[in-house]
């Protein structure tokens, strides 16, 4: 019980900061730069419209989670608030899965926020595909940065470690063609790069699979290509969420 | 959210200057004549599929059509009066493949070879966006067929090449399959080679769709029976 009212200051403290505001300006954005390109496009003005917009809101969704954590835990910790609900009748464990559901729900509400504009565009059942996972990404981005947030204590840091994190793991399909493509030198040291791509690629989960934009444009995707998506955001979700937590059981404040 | 601030009165008068210098420094700036547009020559080598799936970030149906946009506004806003006639279609041509490796199910690039770059009174140019045209096609002749249309037509009226428009109207009939490719689209060989004046072919061309069953449409089979009874009566009257 205590651990939902924790989730549900987290809630009211995103309702009541500057979170609102941003959504509404990225939609905003989004929106106005989707209709200045197709103002030039001479073909598929809806499908530029729909490309664009989504793939800007789907960065801001992001982009906003990971701000609102880790700005949200630090002050906690910097102003010892952190401190004062440890002293609760608590654990530690209940505390941290507590202030990540808060979170958690945070990103699928912004995500589905997010995803409504899309209608316009595309059929809803294929919004509703991508809103999901969009949700599930916002989620698995914001028990990400809660960990480095709550690990790192700081902002820069936890900030450029999650930036680091999401940009890597969308890239990394396109870094392990390039380090497999035929026009590379067969060396110990291409071997050695080689391998050190694919083993960095099994520390990430596969953002390039979900939230996939062509889902809006062509038509959903196969019901097992999507669960396999969602799958690898989930284990990978609860991965973060077990590193977090025992580094929260060991940490100091 | 709000915090308290003091008046503006307290903030000192040669700050005031400094920001009023300050920003008049950064209009002007960014007023002042900027360079031209780059000449039409100017395209660069399109980067490799590799590199821009990276620089995609996982998005690359957003990406291909902004490079499409990136490509088509390359040339307008330089100082030749006809725009693209001076591009280098080589490698024009190469972005525009790679816009469609990026989202091969984009109809972006090929519009604009057949309907933009196609229409350059240089048929050198020309031939190379339709040839452009007709390769992408053959990759994937059911969702391509309509631009390959327009470049048989763009073949015979702008180029007045019928062997090359045959050639493009031959390739639509054998190779678009799906059922939702109209008539018009696979008979359009026949008027070509009727153009042609090789009435014996387009007349067993005829013959060979009508025996087929493939024009199930009353009103269609009545037409083109009429269509075959009028080039026999040519031939006929050739003879």
């Amino acid at each position: 019980m205590l651990a939902a009212n924790l989730a549900r200051l987290v809630l009211i403290e995103a309702r009541r900061g500057a979170l609102p505001w941003l959504a509404g300006a990225s939609l905003l954005f989004g929106l106005c730069i989707a209709a200045f390109l197709s103002q030039v496009a001479l073909t598929e003005s809806r499908a530029l419209q729909l490309t664009i917009v989504a793939a800007v809101l789907r960065a801001c969704a992001v982009f906003l989670v990971a701000a609102h954590v880790s700005n949200s835990v630090l002050r906690e910790i910097n102003d010892k608030g952190l401190e004062l609900m440890l002293s609760l009748p608590l654990t530690r464990g209940a505390q941290y899965l507590g202030r990540l559901a808060g979170f958690a729900i945070c990103a699928a509400a912004l995500a589905v926020l997010f995803a409504l504009p899309l209608l316009f565009w595309a059929r809803p059942a294929a919004v509703a595909l991508w809103a999901l996972s969009l949700a599930l990404e916002t989620a698995l981005i914001a028990a990400a940065t809660l960990f480095f947030a709550m690990s790192l204590a700081q902002l820069v840091p936890a900030i450029a470690a999650i930036a680091g994190l999401y940009l890597l793991a969308r890239s990394m399909a396109s870094i392990q063609a390039i380090a497999n493509g035929p026009l590379a030198e067969p060396s110990a040291v291409h071997d050695v790069a080689r391998w050190a791509v694919e083993g960095v690629g099994l520390l990430l989960p596969s953002l390039d699979m979900v939230t996939r934009t062509e889902w809006l444009l062509y038509g959903p995707p196969d019901a097992q290509h999507y669960l396999a998506g969602l799958a690898g955001l989930g284990i990978y979700g609860a991965l973060v969420t077990a590193a977090g937590m025992f580094d929260f059981q060991r940490s100091n404040f | 959210m709000r915090r308290e601030q003091r008046a503006l009165g307290a903030v000192p008068k040669a700050l005031w200057a400094v920001l009023a210098v300050a920003l008049a420094a950064q209009v002007a700036w960014q007023a002042r004549e900027l360079p031209r547009a780059p000449a039409a020559s100017e395209l660069p080598p399109p980067p490799s599929v590799h590199g821009l799936r990276l620089a995609s970030f996982g998005e690359p149906e957003a990406v291909a059509r902004l490079v499409a946009l990136y490509v088509q506004s390359f040339d307008l806003g330089g100082t030749n009066s006809l725009p693209y006639q001076k591009l280098d279609y080589g490698r024009l041509v190469a972005w525009l493949r790679r816009i469609l490796e990026l989202d091969p199910r984009s109809q972006y690039p090929l519009f604009l070879a057949a309907r933009v770059y196609a229409e350059n009174p240089d048929p050198v140019r020309a031939r190379l966006a339709l040839d452009f045209v007709y390769q992408q096609f053959l990759i994937d002749p059911n969702r391509r067929w309509p631009w390959l249309a327009h470049a048989a037509l763009t073949a015979k009226h702008q180029l007045a090449d019928l062997p090359l428009a045959r050639r493009y109207a031959s390739a639509v009939q054998r190779y678009a399959t799906a059922a939702d490719v109209p008539l018009w689209a696979k008979q359009m060989e026949l008027f070509i080679l009727e153009d042609m004046n090789e009435l014996d072919a387009a007349r067993i061309m005829l013959g060979g769709m009508l025996e087929s069953g493939m024009v199930q449409d009353p009103a269609e089979l009545r037409f083109l029976r009429q269509r075959l009874q009028e080039l026999e009566a040519r031939i006929g009257a050739a003879k």
